[in-house]
């Protein structure tokens, strides 16, 4: 009876109805789309952070992601990942070393980042190996091998097969040269990693380096990103036992890099921020409707009123009413907002101009956002409860009416 | 006058109804000019970091320097340039030579790649960060061919301090490495990290004897007066009239050449702040439709009766319109005022600082300062003025096609 009577309430005007219901069903379009399309990109950035440099989750020595000291190292790491094997959802684990030195191609010197990583683990943790632009990436059986990145190999004038000098310094302090062969030219997308990277075998980098068996870092990934909290406490346990090394320490992807998180959580903060004005404004602008559906009709409740109808039921009718409409809209905004949604992660939303400075960040080409539930139902559900909030206004006002001054308004 | 008075009253008649759609126009306006002056003073943070990082507003390179920015691609007759720029550059405008190159620095226990510049210790200090930072030890000072200046982030990295010593290796003229040592004299510190960790100064004269280059340089390097790189009409003005001066082996870029990222990023700004008042203005317009229709509609046998005595349907138009516009220009004052009240409320600036890092990932300043221009202002009043005048057509509109005979029909 009562959802009749709402309903036809709601048909009385049907303009005002018509306008009420698309101003939800915007802003629900709109705070799916670009709620998925913010995830979406994070998503890409962690991903393409994870996945060239970070991992999940590495194990170091105290302190080696902020000094990169060739000092700090993992003394025994077979023993360390021995125990690791047997922890649940990981699916992958590499050894890695790094140092700063100077290189030079027969034209040209500069400084780079060399990386000393196992072929045959690599493989499983990073996107690199299959980043590579011309040649191929290094084989188990390398030993002086090496793959470059694309715009370190530009100014360093080299191609596939010319010969690189390697000189640094070694752990024990002595210096540190090799020759290598270009066997790969690698893009991972991120400038910065492509002008100064070069990985070559980890053999061949401990020998160099007078590593002695040692490493910097073990990099893990496991098979999502919800897990790794949970692997990383487990993996801290193992560490804390006094038969491992002492000064070991495990970090996760957002620790390693805190200015992707904190980049993300800016433009997360920002971009909540403008979804609160414009909830703000649609409930504004929305209010008058609910409003008015009270004030047009005083008459019309005072009679109710007299006729025996509680306060409390006049104010459900109403709520119930604004209720029908918010759904309307929600329901609609939700339907249009998804196929939209879907329609261009299918299609990619291309970047123009702004490519290039996207790339730097890690971003691609093309955005695509991301649907799940979360990012579809939970700008919906803050348009419901502020049009909810909204509606119980008027809803309540309904109680101050005096049933014989309402019938005497005409 | 009649009209307008008529309109107001009419405005009035439901005190409110008109509060409430005007509380969603001043917000909107409010929040238009708030999003739009904080957007600014980000774009322009980011600008002056960048700018202040050595870019400068214009720089005079060899057209090989900016792709491979290594010594071979250098100025090799620096004294007409010099001429040119002493003679061409505007009042308050200051310039220098610098010397550019990559190249490795090293000690006992640690080796980093860092860029090498060689500069005018006097000069520099009006140009760059250089001269604003706060160093721990002291500037270069003229005249010092065996000191460097490094930032605080390098000198922790590499566990020294003021007095020690520092290792430079580049790559020299003859394309052999070339290296020295120098003794560290100062500490600087930089908005961002990663400019601490990227720069060391030397002075030109030390530089160009590491690379055995007698007196060429690099580069020269122009800041132009009060400039904070927005004001591209000056610009482009000067640059051009140096251009047609300038030695034919060289070329003249501006920053918006020297940082084509940047200018794309700042132009992706500017578009983001219209889609941005385009949003915003569809959440209020549903509002303003909404209610100038209600309005209309509840008076139904006032707009027939007012055709039974001849008013024509352009003159009910311009009364709904009218009325249209006074609840606009009201929204309008009231939320420019409050924009206006919240940027001057944070003149002194935004700090950034409690997230340092992610601010210094998308390379802006930590300091921001919203602020808004007039082009500003007049856009956020345009765009709801003008538009909020369309959408009231339909309700407009509406009203003039009431005929005498509608309003009789309804009771």
């Amino acid at each position: 009876m009562d959802m009749l009577m709402a309903w036809r309430n709601i048909r009385r005007n049907p303009r005002r109805t018509i306008l009420t219901i698309s101003a939800i069903a915007f802003a629900c379009v709109l705070l799916i789309f670009m709620l998925s399309l913010q995830i979406g990109t994070y998503e890409v950035m962690i991903d393409t952070s994870v996945k060239t440099r970070t991992g999940h989750i590495q194990i170091l020595k105290q302190g080696y992601h902020i000094d990169h000291k060739i000092r700090q190292v993992i003394n025994t790491p077979s023993d360390l990942a021995g125990t690791l094997a047997q922890t649940p959802h990981i699916t992958a684990l590499s050894f890695r070393c790094n140092a700063f030195a100077l290189l030079s191609s027969s034209r040209r010197t500069s400084g780079g980042f060399i990386t000393g990583i196992d072929p045959e683990t690599e493989i499983k943790i990073s996107s690199v190996p299959r980043a590579i632009r011309k040649g191929r990436y290094l084989n188990p059986t390398d030993t002086n091998a090496a793959v470059v990145g694309s715009l370190l190999a530009k100014n360093l004038k080299i191609d596939i097969g010319d010969e690189l000098v390697i000189l640094g310094s070694a752990m024990d302090g002595s210096i540190a040269a090799t020759v290598l062969k270009v066997a790969g030219i690698f893009s991972s997308g991120m400038d910065q990693y492509d002008r100064s990277a070069i990985q070559i075998p980890l053999s061949h980098f401990q020998e160099t380096f007078a590593m002695q068996g040692t490493i910097h870092e073990m990099i893990i990934t496991c098979d999502s990103l919800w897990h790794v909290g949970q692997i990383k406490s487990a993996i801290s346990e193992i560490l804390s036992q006094p038969d491992t090394q002492p000064g070991l320490v495990c970090m996760s992807w957002d620790e390693l890099t805190p200015g992707l998180i904190q980049s993300i959580q800016m433009d997360l903060g920002g971009g909540l921020i403008f979804y609160a004005i414009l909830l703000v404004m649609v409930a504004f602008s929305i209010m008058n409707t609910f409003v008015m559906a009270v004030f047009e009709r005083t008459k019309e409740f005072g009679t109710l009123l007299a006729i025996g109808a509680g306060p409390w039921r006049l104010s459900r009718a109403l709520i119930l009413e604004s209720g029908f409409l918010t759904l309307c809209g929600i329901i609609i905004g939700i339907l249009a907002g998804c196929t939209l949604t879907l329609w261009l992660a299918h299609t990619g939303i291309p970047m123009g101009e702004a490519e290039g400075m996207m790339r730097q960040y890690g971003i691609p080409a093309l955005l695509r956002p991301e649907l799940n539930l979360i990012t579809a139902l939970s700008g919906p559900a803050a348009v419901f409860l502020i049009t909810i909030l909204t509606a119980f206004y008027p809803a309540l006002k309904v109680h101050g009416i005096k049933p014989v001054e309402a019938m005497r308004d005409a | 006058m009649m009209q307008i008075i008529m309109a107001w009253r009419n405005v009035w008649r439901n005190p409110k109804r008109t509060g409430i759609i005007l509380v969603a126009i001043i917000i909107g306006a409010w929040t238009m000019l708030a999003v739009s002056a904080l957007s600014r003073g980000m774009m322009v943070s980011t600008l002056a970091n960048a700018l202040n990082t050595l870019t400068g507003d214009i720089q005079i390179q060899n057209p090989l320097f900016r792709e491979d920015p290594s010594v071979e691609n250098r100025i090799s007759h620096p004294g007409p340039v010099a001429k040119l720029l002493d003679q061409s550059l505007p009042e308050g405008a200051v310039w220098a030579f610098r010397i550019q190159v990559n190249g490795v620095a090293a000690n006992a226990g640690n080796a980093q790649g860092i860029t090498i510049l060689g500069i005018d210790p006097e000069k520099e200090t009006n140009l760059s960060f250089y001269g604003d930072m706060t160093p721990k030890g002291s500037l270069l000072p003229p005249g010092d061919d065996h000191g460097i200046v490094v930032g605080e982030a390098l000198l922790n990295n590499f566990e020294t301090k003021i007095g020690r010593k520092l290792v430079l290796m580049t790559q020299g003229e003859t394309q052999e490495t070339a290296s020295r040592a120098f003794k560290i004299r100062g500490v600087f510190k930089a908005e961002m990290q990663s400019t601490e960790k990227q720069y060391v100064f030397i002075s030109l004269n030390a530089a160009q004897t590491l690379l055995g280059i007698k007196d060429e340089v690099s580069l020269a390097c122009v800041r132009l007066p009060g400039n904070t790189g927005m004001d591209s009409q000056t610009l482009n003005k000067v640059a051009d009239a140096m251009r047609q001066k300038l030695p034919p082996d060289l070329c003249l870029l501006t920053w918006k050449d020297l940082l084509p990222l940047l200018r794309g990023y700042l132009g992706m700004f500017d578009r983001f702040i219209l889609l941005w008042y385009l949003v915003i203005f569809i959440a209020m317009a549903f509002g303003l439709v909404n209610t100038m229709l209600m309005a209309v509609l509840e008076r139904i046998r006032e707009f027939g009766l007012l055709k039974a005595l001849g008013l024509t349907p352009a003159r009910i138009i311009i009364n709904v319109l009218l009325e249209c516009l006074i609840l606009l220009m009201i929204g309008l004052v009231a939320g420019n005022i409050l924009g206006l009240l919240t940027v001057y409320f944070f003149s002194g600036g935004i700090d950034m600082g409690f997230m340092a890092q992610g601010s210094e990932f998308w390379g802006m300043g930590r300091m921001v300062v919203p602020f808004f221009t007039v082009k500003d202002v007049c856009y956020v009043n345009a765009v709801i003025m003008g538009l909020g005048i369309l959408v009231c057509l339909y309700p407009a509109i509406k009203a003039a096609k009431i005929t005498p005979v509608d309003a009789m029909e309804c009771v």
